[in-house]
């Protein structure tokens, strides 16, 4: 077999690889209801260390700006499962993984505001 | 014609005056039974008043009233409103006009007012720091940066006044408390203690003899009295927890004088569904009681022979009361969902909370536990009273 047809394959493999793992997750996105609910929360209640504007308090801010560098799966964990040694509590016995992921891009393009 | 002359005068006077009262403020009146209750969503505040529990109109422009604090000036004028982007503004609760706005800092919590009544200082997150103003003109006469290492600012957190012109405050970032003596309000002299991980919040009692300072990254308080400073901060309540799991928090809990009731502190248990009580002398723990959820306000009624407490998220539509002498609760009930905030009138015949989900301010009295009124407001938060203005530590 030729080394530079494996080479190709190895390289394709590799490309759709990261293709898969690049691409949005899945699951479904949350029901509009349930969309309002999870704005209200982010804004009302994580709003009570983060800031209703999310511009930061107790904790860090979580605007566009600042979020652009952090990776989606760190934000949706540090969500779902708080930060040992902060004031970071976890929030997965209010939300699911798609929904923790839906609030992520939503935070990273700008929050909606409350209805 | 005497008497009809007299007549018809006290038929204009009367017109006269119902004209002035459908165009008030410019009525004759005192400020001791007035408040404020927040709107934090719509930066706006309601004007309010508990004589006859009403709400007198609205004061509008805040900005940023998430977490937003109230103070007032000694004669009960004027409500200096901290919101959480910084805006300080002094709002005149007769005209209810804004008196006098400033943006004074990027993030702030709260402020307080000197015991002399001239000087207005804000708690700030960023800058990290606190700042003294001019109460007539909002001027800013000082500050003191929370730089607790070289190039290192602390959050600071439970400012509270003290005599003698001081501030006692604690820094979450630093772990500590400092004292900063304003006697000359353009050259504050400040003196730091340590407190423990992450203080969250502090009060002083109602004498100002003891600062007390929350602490979120341990089970414990901090300790300093201020009529000994010289022997240093100390300890109390420490290790409540141990030996049971720490709940996730949910929201933070808050200090303030209200704690002291019966000879007793009463205080919330971080991560725990408990009020902590410890003897007010001797600082040992005296009892643990057992609540629906978190404590985030535990609140003394004036007399003292009740304490009322609010709750973190998820049990945040829930409201206690703890009877002081028998030491549990004896009644629980929801005036609606999220409950953010409670204010007793100055003697305690009845209480105010704000449901911030249910968009209204409940009033309730604090002997059969009846609703009086139901006042609708828009996300309301904090309520302050202007009794505030008469209290050490308010």
């Amino acid at each position: 077999m030729d080394r530079s047809l494996l080479i190709h394959v190895a390289v394709l493999l590799g490309l759709t690889a990261l293709a898969v793992s690049a691409a949005p997750a899945a699951e479904p996105a949350p029901t509009p209801e349930r969309q309002q609910t999870l704005v209200h929360m982010v804004r009302q209640d994580c709003g009570s260390c983060h800031g209703m504007r999310l511009a930061g308090g107790l904790g860090p801010a979580l605007l566009p700006e600042r979020l652009a560098e952090l990776p989606d799966e760190a934000l949706v964990a540090t969500i779902l499962n708080g930060r040992p040694g902060t004031a970071m509590p976890g929030w997965n016995r209010f939300m699911d993984e798609a929904e923790a992921s839906w609030i992520v891009a939503r935070l990273k393009e700008g929050f909606p505001s409350l209805q | 014609m005497t008497m009809r002359l007299l007549s018809s005068l006290s038929t204009l006077a009367a017109t006269l005056a119902l004209t002035a009262c459908a165009s008030a403020p410019t009525e004759l009146r005192g400020t001791g039974d007035l408040g404020v209750v927040i709107e934090r969503a719509a930066g706006r505040v309601q004007i309010v008043e508990h004589s006859h529990d009403s709400s007198l109109g609205n004061v509008d422009g805040l900005g940023d009233l998430s977490h937003a604090h109230v103070v007032f000036s000694r004669d009960g004028r004027y409500a200096y409103v901290f919101g959480r982007d910084g805006g300080l503004t002094k709002v005149d609760l007769l005209t209810r006009r804004i008196a006098k706005r400033i943006i004074q800092a990027g993030n702030s919590i709260g402020g307080s007012v000197s015991q002399d009544g001239r000087l207005i200082v804000a708690q700030n997150y960023q800058p990290g720091g606190i700042k003294a103003f001019d109460a007539d003109t909002l001027e800013l006469l000082s500050e003191v940066p929370a730089e607790y290492a070289p190039g290192k600012f602390s959050r600071v957190v439970g400012l509270a006044d003290v005599p003698g012109q001081r501030f006692a405050y604690a820094l979450f970032d630093a772990g500590e408390i400092w004292v900063s003596d304003f006697s000359d309000p353009r050259k504050p002299v400040t003196t730091r203690y340590p407190a423990g991980k992450q203080p969250y919040d502090g009060l002083v009692t109602p004498d100002g003899r003891y600062f007390l300072a929350g602490l979120f990254g341990e089970d414990g308080i901090s300790l300093l009295d201020l009529w000994h400073p010289e022997a240093g901060s100390r300890k109390i309540l420490s290790g409540y927890g141990r030996g049971e799991e720490k709940l996730p928090v949910f929201k933070m809990p808050h200090l303030r004088g209200w704690s002291l009731a019966a000879g007793q502190a009463w205080l919330p248990a971080v991560g725990h569904h408990e009020v902590l009580v410890a003897d007010a002398r001797s600082w040992q723990e005296t009892a643990r009681i057992p609540v629906k959820g978190q404590p985030v306000f535990v609140m003394a009624r004036p007399d003292g022979r009740q304490v009322w407490v609010n709750f973190a998220f998820p049990d945040n539509e829930w409201v206690q009361v703890i009877d002081t002498v028998e030491k549990r609760v004896i009644h629980t009930f929801s005036p609606g969902k999220a409950v953010l905030h409670l204010e007793f009138t100055p003697r305690g015949e009845e209480v105010w909370l704000s449901s911030r989900d249910s968009n209204r301010v409940t009033v309730v009295d604090t002997a059969s536990f009846a609703v009086r009124k139901e006042l609708p407001a828009d996300a309301p938060s904090g309520i302050f009273f202007t009794s505030r203005a008469q209290r050490i530590g308010f």
